[in-house]
């Protein structure tokens, strides 16, 4: 009988756990709402968060390099992934942002489209899971601490998905070899601006 | 109201705009508002210092663009190598300042940026291109690290960042849509003038150091 070796999960959730408590901030509630109801504060909120709106254009340029399968895929697992990572931060917020974690996150990701990674299908849908619960559960935390309920959080959801879906699709439209270069160097912008954010966090200025 | 040739004519009606205008502006004192005083700070002076920054200082701005020339003379794949790698490696330098670890010889290392860009420029060097992106990423280091830290107090860090890769960009692809004259044979000979004029602004910049 094949036996299944849970030690690594286990490592990588400690460390994850462990870099939690290492990176400790307190929360920023966003203090001007649209005027028009949750559910247009919460389409705001994309907009108004650039580690948010960076990764999911990041994402979105990713998915359109590996295709229009990926990008289907990736279209509708990131807004849902980051609707439940939305949920769970509203029911257990933290009191922190994490600006570290989001910071490597659309880092990681402009890294990817500049060096034009073809990543296999699977994967590039657990990414965008993983980055869409991550970057949710911090956006779940904050709305509530704001007084936006879930009304809001869905429209926040709704505009991932816009964002996702518009980019990537753009990418996949482009024929010209110039234009796929052209997104691998707003990737390299991406990672650039990861780079330097990294830096300004390190010096307590972020 | 006259109707020619299946088109209407439309007779203005003076004071009709007024008229529109003047219940829109009531409705307007209708509509209340909070005055929220700067409740978001850093957010714009952030993103236009960084904006502004690059193109603040001479240095810089013929660097930068000197990358996008050599880059249109070298052609593919060069010209899209050298913009991709240039902002991570500036940024990387940027990174080490923020950190707090200093290097020897920033300034030099810019005037001779300028110095070496250009002659590669005025010279037609076709280097191999591994050569070429590590030349320039060499050189983008030293601008990444002393114009990356230069933040205005109370501004945002991220939208600093922000402004400034994206001005940076901007300048590589104003080099490169210059160098796109390399293609006929007066533009060609214009290019390497504009290399020329960039050494000897290098070699201005490092007399200015050490004078």
């Amino acid at each position: 009988m094949r036996t299944i070796d849970h030690r690594p999960l286990a490592l990588a959730g400690g460390s994850f756990l462990a870099a939690l408590c290492l990176a400790p901030e307190e929360a920023h509630a966003h203090l001007v709402q649209t005027g028009f109801g949750t559910f247009y504060d919460g389409v705001v909120h994309l907009f108004i968060t650039p580690p948010d709106l960076l990764v999911a254009i990041g994402l979105g340029l990713l998915a359109g390099l590996c295709g229009a399968a990926a990008s289907r895929g990736v279209a509708f697992a990131l807004p849902a992934a980051w609707l439940a990572g939305e949920l769970a931060g509203s029911i257990f917020p933290a009191s922190f942002t994490l600006p570290w974690l989001t910071t490597v996150s659309f880092g990681a990701v402009g890294v990817l489209v500049a060096v034009n990674a073809n990543l296999p299908r699977p994967l590039l849908v657990v990414l965008a899971c993983g980055a869409g619960l991550f970057h949710g559960f911090v956006n779940g935390s904050t709305m509530v601490a704001a007084g936006t309920d879930r009304l809001g959080m869905i429209g926040a959801s709704v505009s991932v998905f816009l964002v996702i879906t518009l980019s990537s699709a753009l990418v996949v439209s482009l024929r010209a070899h110039w234009a796929q270069i052209a997104v691998r160097v707003a990737g390299s912008w991406i990672a650039a601006i990861g780079l330097l954010m990294l830096g300004w966090l390190v010096r307590g200025q972020g | 109201m006259q109707e020619r040739n299946g088109t209407k004519k439309i007779r203005r009606v003076p004071g009709r705009a007024a008229g529109t205008l003047f219940p829109a502006a009531l409705a307007l004192l209708l509509v209340p508002a909070t005055v929220f005083a700067h409740q978001e700070t850093g957010s714009i002076t952030g993103i236009v210092s960084g904006l502004k920054h690059p193109v603040s200082g001479m240095d810089h701005i013929l660097a930068m663009i000197s990358v996008g020339l050599w880059g249109a003379q070298l052609g593919p794949p060069a010209v899209w190598v050298l913009p991709v790698a240039f902002p991570m490696v500036m940024a990387f330098g940027g990174m080490l300042g923020l950190m707090g670890i200093s290097l020897p010889g920033i300034e030099i290392g810019i005037a001779v940026s300028a110095i070496v860009l250009g002659a590669m420029i005025v010279t037609e060097s076709r280097p191999p291109l591994w050569i070429a992106a590590t030349l320039v990423g060499f050189f983008a280091i030293f601008h990444g690290h002393a114009h990356g830290t230069e933040l205005p107090a109370g501004s945002s860090g991220l939208l600093y960042s922000i402004g400034f890769v994206a001005s940076t960009g901007t300048l590589h692809g104003v080099g490169i849509a210059l160098g796109l004259v390399h293609a006929f044979r007066g533009g060609r000979l214009a290019v390497r003038a504009a290399g020329a004029v960039v050494s000897a602004a290098g070699v201005f910049f490092l007399a200015r150091i050490f004078v």
